[in-house]
């Protein structure tokens, strides 16, 4: 079931140049999300755009009916939802698509980059209900560039790559130590962030039997079904990433 | 109570606000948001005679207060409508129809063929104004001698409600209107999308796998407007009015301009609830004007 609520924004805090954490409010009880799915939102008052937005759920809290998103500024419609003062409405449909599986190991790696982090805290925070401890690889342009490094951490160990070596290791991610050895101790990756990334990451899973559950972002005008405009080409042919992902397993997607 | 109901031929809605195809799935995907049962039709995705997968992806890219769109009709072919998705949707208490295309007219006469077997399917609407695959669809719709061989072609086997949907992409959008309505049409459909392009300054590429593509959305609605007017004046079918509608506002203008009915596309995506609030919004203008039926409004435009 998929909902369309208005939410009231209690708090933006602006976490670098282009990142912000919206936290928002339902003033009714939220129904149950899973990590990975998203949420299309309505932007209102810009000159261009004219479709919602799709963000992923980067934080949940049934207790107090609050949902985070994390938000990178990159055009019109991410500056406007930006730029969004306390107090403020914002209309979501939500939960969609179908989000990350639960491993069948316990030795988990949660790769993120850029705007890609927002759904592994999500997703890490429900591993750990689950019994299973989360463990970070995160990259970046450089230091400034990454955002609520302390979330995660709560949560599990936090591993960091910057392209320019100004924090962890010096590099992409795949080039990180964890990644560098031949019986990795991990079993399983989750990973979101920029395609060139996924994809490194779902070659060296597959030379090694590990599974890999990938999120993309492909552009979507309705996210839900509707109008076949966000497809990913995979083993049984075009699939939308909207109602099929966009979570998938990297070896169902041709790669 | 004011009377909502309009006719297309032999077909009464019971409210003049369908949905678009290729906007609403097969209605099911809208479930959720609002009583399917609550709208005059919906038109469901662009359907042919085999399946199709479609263009590469990027598919869309929006532009300022609209989109383009380069989908290329994928769908699981006639068959695979019939077997599984039909079954899913007939018990919708509203008029189905369904959007047919074609890349030759053997395909389109098979395809319209095979719907006209089925029971709660009451109409289809001959889609010859796709602007994006390759051979067929606009080809058909943007010559008038194709036009009206592929709509009386199609009217030899196919029995029910034949509603034909225009392109804007041509010169003399009432020519083409005319012909279909000579060649047997009981009704005509416009506009279809309007052929566009977007660019990526900072890449040099183009935004979509094909290139060109279909624009819709608010940017196209003056356009639309003044193409159903003209229509409206030139046949004596009714005429079916979209583009860009997204408010009741927008509707009831259609509706002046000569529209029977009108079908709402790009705004399902931002509202899905879109479709209700017209019919509310339309309901409404009609008690506060102390009109009894949405039928006056069609072609009510005053000039003098
Ligand atoms: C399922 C899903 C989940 C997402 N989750 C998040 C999230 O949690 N946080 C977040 O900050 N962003 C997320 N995104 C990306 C976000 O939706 C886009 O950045 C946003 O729509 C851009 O809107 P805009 O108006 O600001 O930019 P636009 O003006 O639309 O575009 C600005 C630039 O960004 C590019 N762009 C736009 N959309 C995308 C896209 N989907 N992928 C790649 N490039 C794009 C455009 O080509 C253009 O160059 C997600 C996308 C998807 C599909
Ligand atoms: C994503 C998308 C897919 C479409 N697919 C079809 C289609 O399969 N057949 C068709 O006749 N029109 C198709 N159209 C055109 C619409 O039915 C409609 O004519 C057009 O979008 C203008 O209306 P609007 O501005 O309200 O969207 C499509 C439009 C969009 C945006
Ligand atoms: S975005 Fe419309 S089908 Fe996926």
């Amino acid at each position: 079931m998929k909902y369309l609520h208005d939410f009231t924004i209690v708090n933006n805090e602006r976490q670098t140049d282009d990142f912000v954490v919206l936290t928002l409010q339902y003033d009714g009880a939220l129904p149950r999300m899973m990590p990975g799915q998203f949420a299309e939102v309505k932007v209102d008052h810009t000159p261009t755009a004219y479709l919602r937005r799709p963000l992923s759920i980067h934080d949940v809290n049934y207790e107090q009916n609050q949902i985070k998103l994390l938000i990178q500024e990159v055009g019109d419609g991410t500056r406007t939802l930006c730029a969004l003062p306390a107090g403020s409405r914002l209309n979501l449909m939500y939960p969609l698509g179908k989000g990350y599986d639960l491993p069948n190991s316990d030795k988990v790696l949660l790769v993120g980059g850029g705007c890609g982090v927002a759904p592994l805290l999500f997703l890490g925070r429900h591993l750990k209900q689950h019994g299973i401890t989360p463990r970070f690889l995160i990259g970046a342009r450089t230091a400034s560039a990454l955002v609520r490094l302390d979330a995660y951490r709560e949560l599990g160990e936090v591993l960091v790559t910057t392209e320019d070596g100004s924090m962890g290791q010096k590099g992409f991610v795949i080039h990180h130590p964890v990644m560098r050895t031949d019986s990795p101790d991990f079993d399983w990756i989750y990973t979101c962030g920029p395609d060139a990334m996924m994809k490194a990451l779902a070659k060296y899973a597959r030379h090694r039997d590990i599974t890999c559950q990938v999120s993309l972002e492909n552009r979507m005008a309705c996210g839900f079904g509707a109008c076949l405009c966000c497809v990913t080409p995979t083993q049984d042919g075009h699939k939308c990433t909207c109602v099929d992902g966009p979570v998938f397993d990297s070896k169902y997607l041709q790669w | 109570m004011v009377d909502l109901s309009v006719k297309l031929g032999n077909i009464t809605l019971k409210n003049p606000v369908m949905t678009a195809s290729g906007t609403f799935g097969y209605g099911e995907e809208y479930a959720d948001f609002i009583d399917i049962d609550a709208l005059g039709g919906i038109v469901v995705k662009g359907t042919t005679l085999h399946p199709r997968q479609g263009n590469p992806y990027p598919r869309m890219a929006e532009t300022p207060m609209g989109m383009l769109n380069a989908v290329g009709l994928q769908n699981k072919g006639v068959d695979g409508f019939i077997d599984d998705i039909y079954p899913r949707i007939c018990h919708f208490n509203t008029a189905i129809f369904v959007n047919v295309s074609g890349s030759t007219i053997e395909e389109y006469v098979e395809t319209a063929a095979k719907i006209n077997e089925l029971e709660h399917i009451p109409g289809i609407e001959l889609n010859i104004s796709c602007p994006n695959v390759k051979e067929g669809g606009m080809a058909f719709g943007t010559s008038c001698p194709s036009a009206v061989a592929v709509t009386k072609a199609v009217r030899d086997v196919y029995k029910k409600h034949l509603m034909v949907k225009l392109s804007p992409n041509v010169t003399d959008v009432t020519e083409i209107a005319k012909g279909v309505e000579g060649a047997g049409a009981d009704s005509v459909s416009l506009i279809n999308t309007l052929l566009g392009m977007a660019i990526n300054a900072k890449t040099r590429r183009p935004e979509l796998s094909t290139i060109t593509g279909g624009l819709s959305g608010p940017c196209v609605k003056p356009v639309a407007l003044r193409m159903v007017w003209q229509v409206s004046k030139s046949v004596k079918i009714p005429v079916v009015g979209m583009g860009g509608i997204s408010s009741a506002e927008d509707a009831i203008e259609f509706l002046l301009a000569g529209a029977s009915a009108i079908q709402i596309g790009t705004a399902n995506f931002v509202d899905p609830k879109i479709t209700v609030k017209v019919i509310e919004g339309i309901s409404e203008y009609l008690q506060v004007n102390n009109i009894n039926s949405a039928r006056e409004l069609t072609g009510a435009l005053i000039t003098d």
